[in-house]
């Protein structure tokens, strides 16, 4: 028939389009198709102090390589009345303030939001180390050192084991004389690195600094933490400095890789540097938005998103709808429920939304039935029809405030959700479901009644399913599925599943035609 | 069993809801020609100048202020009926058998007022009983008298026979009696009974009330099996003729037969229900394909009816087993 193929055609294309694109908003831009992915996204903020003296100032301070596992979604570099640049080579990056003459305590802040995107693996550094220069030191040092290595190598095979030992040779915690004379324990922990950067060159390995932050919500006046990054002929290995444990710990930020300075100030004194760091949860589609926008994809651009927070969770209820209507058409073309009035459940269903179910329920069941009652003393008094629908939406009115009023007074502060219902819909609910009982008698009022709250119950428990929530509203392409869905079920002519009970006696007919 | 299987539906060529309004309805029925039969004044206008016999109008009322007119109208008349002129399924009707000065009788013996009649026109004319609730106009027609063969098969009210006409052709019948259960009304759902009526001979084939089998009328406990509808030629030629009158493909044509008159129309419907298909115990499909699988319409309704009553002539009778083989469809007799 052409007009079908027409029409598979019309659905074919609505669905491929439909799942295009959600294929590429989930692919290419990142857009999570579950609800519970959930990122940490850190907040770092530096904050540089120094004492100015009148002349030109010039801050570099160390910024965080950009690495591919993760997202930086936002740098600020704010300080008053400073000029600020960011120069960049080789992946090492260095912010700049500059002024003409600044004077007494000055404070320069990076503040600088980060979350780890999960689609790369972590990529470890490929630059060919240096060869190691050899430490100049005196005599007696490096007669300590000599035997250091010497212990040390006796226990070890490789570049990296030798690593460790040395780092827990120089930790332990009884030390001998040899131990304590390098370690020199009133010095720092930049001293410390030093000397494993000493012994290490000694021994012919390559290694370098490397400083970096570890993450812990709420932190304030943090520094870096010195870690040891050695290179084993093949790769780069990362070494705790105080236990000697290898590889980057869970929430470390490497912040500076070689020996370069963290902070230099020209024309300041006294400058020092403190981290605090914040963690935030985000749902991983705030993120990509985020991220999107600021890419300006055209998709993310020219979306739903682009409203006001407001307006975005108009449409959220507003999108669910269709997945109401689709529950709609699939309980009475293929199920073949009597609802009263074809569309009353979705909006049924919304108000239980607002309610909760039960209470919903409830209340329902409590308004409509006291309006048919009322509405049935209506019926005498000969009114015309507009003006019975009008009494019977302030009856609705009537029943709704004493509801609220009677409940609040009894402390039930649920039954006061019952404003959520849509009044002029339970009046017209209520005539119709009146005409209904005076015409077919009750048993119709209880089937359609009965089968529009199933229905909307249905429905409800689809719309406020947490997964379709999230689906609907990050993606409205669905629609077009749904749309799809819709028409093909638009073309179903087989049986409804209440005619199977319908024409029941059809099949008992023919057991008994049989014997 | 309380279900039955797809399986077994589609072998007996049962149509469903779907497949009714895809179909059948969206197919031959012209929605601008809806109106035709949804106004039950235009209808019977339609059907007087096409020569088809309907109960005779005794007066309409189209407005509020028209209720004054009523005692005037129905002073006239000992016996009459009240109805929405676009209601539907027999809601708003009522019937009127005998009046004595302020008293009028209804069939149950009930009497009523004047104002209680007053107020069910008013009601009426507010659209109550109207289709989507717009406002209505109020027909009395003149009472139908009750063929003494259905007087054993009904409580109150007078059967209706509703015939299916697909493009002309009546393709399967039945017979509605209104019962206890019921209340008078002639509603399958609400407990009448629908009697299948073999198209070739205007036997009972098979009866059902609430869709289960039953073999004799539930209150006067008279058995179907020697059941036959009166004037039967005739009464199809009508329903036949009602193609030409509406122009819709798809027509369920409901049909009294009157003591004096014989058969006349009383009501059309563009969207015929299905039970009629469990009253015959047999589907519809099979029907409409050898209707639809016609080249062409005949214009004349006689012989329309004669290919009607040629090929969808009952092969067996469920009532009446004995008579199972001498009911063939090709033993037939034609004409």
């Amino acid at each position: 028939m052409h007009s079908r193929a027409r029409l598979y055609t019309v659905v074919i294309l609505i669905l491929l389009t439909g799942i295009g694109l959600i294929l590429y908003k989930h692919l290419v831009l990142g857009f999570p198709l579950m609800p519970d992915a959930k990122k940490f996204v850190w907040t770092i903020e530096a904050k540089i102090d120094f004492q100015a003296q009148g002349d030109p100032v010039i801050v570099s301070f160390a910024l965080p390589p950009k690495e591919p596992h993760l997202t930086f979604m936002e740098e600020d570099f704010a300080s008053p009345d400073y000029g600020f640049s960011e120069l960049s080579s080789n992946n090492i990056r260095r912010g700049q303030w500059s002024k003409r003459a600044a004077q007494g305590a000055q404070t320069a802040y990076y503040r600088l939001s980060v979350y780890e995107n999960d689609k790369m693996i972590e990529i470890q550094p490929t630059d060919t180390p240096e060869e190691p220069k050899k430490p100049e030191l005196d005599e007696v040092f490096l007669t300590a050192s000599m035997t250091l290595l010497d212990q040390v190598r006796a226990r070890s095979a490789n570049p990296e084991i030798f690593t460790r030992e040395l780092i827990q040779t120089l930790n332990s915690p009884s030390p001998n004389q040899n131990q304590r004379l390098l370690r020199n324990d009133k010095a720092g922990e930049d001293y410390k690195t030093e000397l494993i950067l000493d012994l290490l060159a000694l021994e012919g390995i390559s290694a370098r600094v490397v400083r970096g932050l570890f993450l812990e919500d709420g932190r304030r006046r943090q520094s870096l933490t010195n870690f040891v990054e050695i290179h084993d002929g093949s790769q780069w290995i990362l070494f705790n400095q105080d236990t000697g444990k290898s590889g980057k710990p869970k929430n470390f930020l490497i912040w500076q890789r070689g020996g370069q300075s963290l902070l230099d100030v020209v024309g300041g004194r006294n400058s020092q540097v403190s981290f605090s760091i914040i963690k935030n949860i985000h749902t991983t589609r705030n993120l990509v938005v985020d991220s999107g926008i600021n890419k300006e994809a055209g998709l993310i651009d020219f979306s739903i998103y682009s409203l006001p927070i407001e307006q975005q969770n108009a449409f959220k209820m507003i999108l669910l709808l269709p997945i109401g209507a689709l529950v709609v058409v699939i309980m009475r073309i293929l199920i073949g429920i009597r609802t009263s009035g074809t569309f009353m459940p979705i909006l049924i269903a919304l108000a239980l939304i607002q309610t909760t179910l039960i209470t919903g329920i409830i209340i329902f069941l409590i308004v409509v039935s006291t309006g048919l009652l009322i509405r049935s003393y209506l019926s005498r008094l000969n009114l015309l029809l507009v003006a019975r629908i009008s009494a019977v939406i302030i009856v609705v009115i009537t029943i709704i405030a004493s509801i609220s009023i009677i409940s609040h007074k009894l402390g039930l502060s649920q039954a006061l959700q019952v404003t959520f219902f849509p009044m002029i819909i339970l009046a017209w609910t209520i005539e119709r479901m009146s005409v209904l009982w005076e015409e077919d008698g009750p048993r119709e009022v209880f089937i359609q009644g009965a089968g529009s709250l199933l229905t909307a119950v249905i429905a409800y428990l689809f719309m406020t399913n947490r997964t379709v929530e999230y689906l609907t509203f990050n993606f409205p392409e669905l629609m077009l599925v749904n749309l799809a869905l819709i028409l093909i079920l638009g073309q179903y002519t087989g049986y409804r599943l209440t005619e199977l009970y319908r024409f029941h006696s059809m099949g008992r007919h023919y057991v008994a035609d049989k014997r | 069993m309380l279900l039955t299987s797809v399986k077994r539906l589609r072998s007996m060529g049962i149509i469903g809801m779907n497949q009714r309004n895809f179909g059948l309805v969206a197919r031959y029925n012209p929605r601008h020609l809806y109106p035709l039969v949804d106004d039950k004044l235009k209808t019977k206008y339609l059907a007087q100048q096409a020569g088809i016999t309907v109960p005779e109008l005794l007066g309409t009322l189209r407005y509020h202020h028209d209720v004054r007119k009523l005692k005037g109208i129905l002073s006239n008349y000992q016996q009459f009926v009240i109805k929405p002129v676009k209601g539907s399924g027999g809601k708003g009707i009522l019937v009127i058998v005998e009046q004595d000065h302020n008293f009028y009788y209804k069939p149950s013996g009930d009497t009523v007022k004047l104002s209680h009649i007053e107020r069910h026109v008013s009601n009426i004319l507010s659209g109550l009983h109207s289709l989507g609730g717009k406002p209505d106009s109020v027909m009395i027609e003149s009472l139908i008298q009750i063929d003494p063969i259905f007087v054993d098969y009904s409580y109150e009210g007078i059967p209706d026979l509703r015939v299916i006409v697909l493009k002309g052709y009546p393709v399967m019948a039945m017979l509605r009696l209104a019962t206890h259960a019921s209340d008078g009304r002639a509603n399958l759902h609400q407990g009448a009974v629908g009697v299948g009526i073999d198209i070739g001979t205007g036997e009972a084939l098979h009866a059902v009330q609430y869709g289960n089998p039953v073999y004799f009328h539930p209150d006067t406990r008279k058995p179907f099996s020697n059941l036959t509808v009166p004037h039967w030629d005739k009464l199809l030629k009508l329903a036949a003729a009602c193609y030409e009158m509406t122009g819709l493909g798809y027509l369920g044509v409901d049909i009294v037969l009157d003591r004096d008159q014989g058969p006349m129309i009383i009501e059309l419907n563009a969207r015929p229900g299905l039970s009629i298909q469990v009253a015959n115990f047999a589907g519809l499909a099979p029907r409409v394909a050898i209707v639809e699988a016609l080249d062409q319409v005949d214009p004349d309704p006689r012989s329309r009816v004669e290919f009607s009553r040629r090929n969808f002539a009952a092969i067996r009778n469920l009532i009446r087993p004995r008579r199972r083989t001498a009911k063939s469809a090709f033993a037939m007799p034609v004409n």
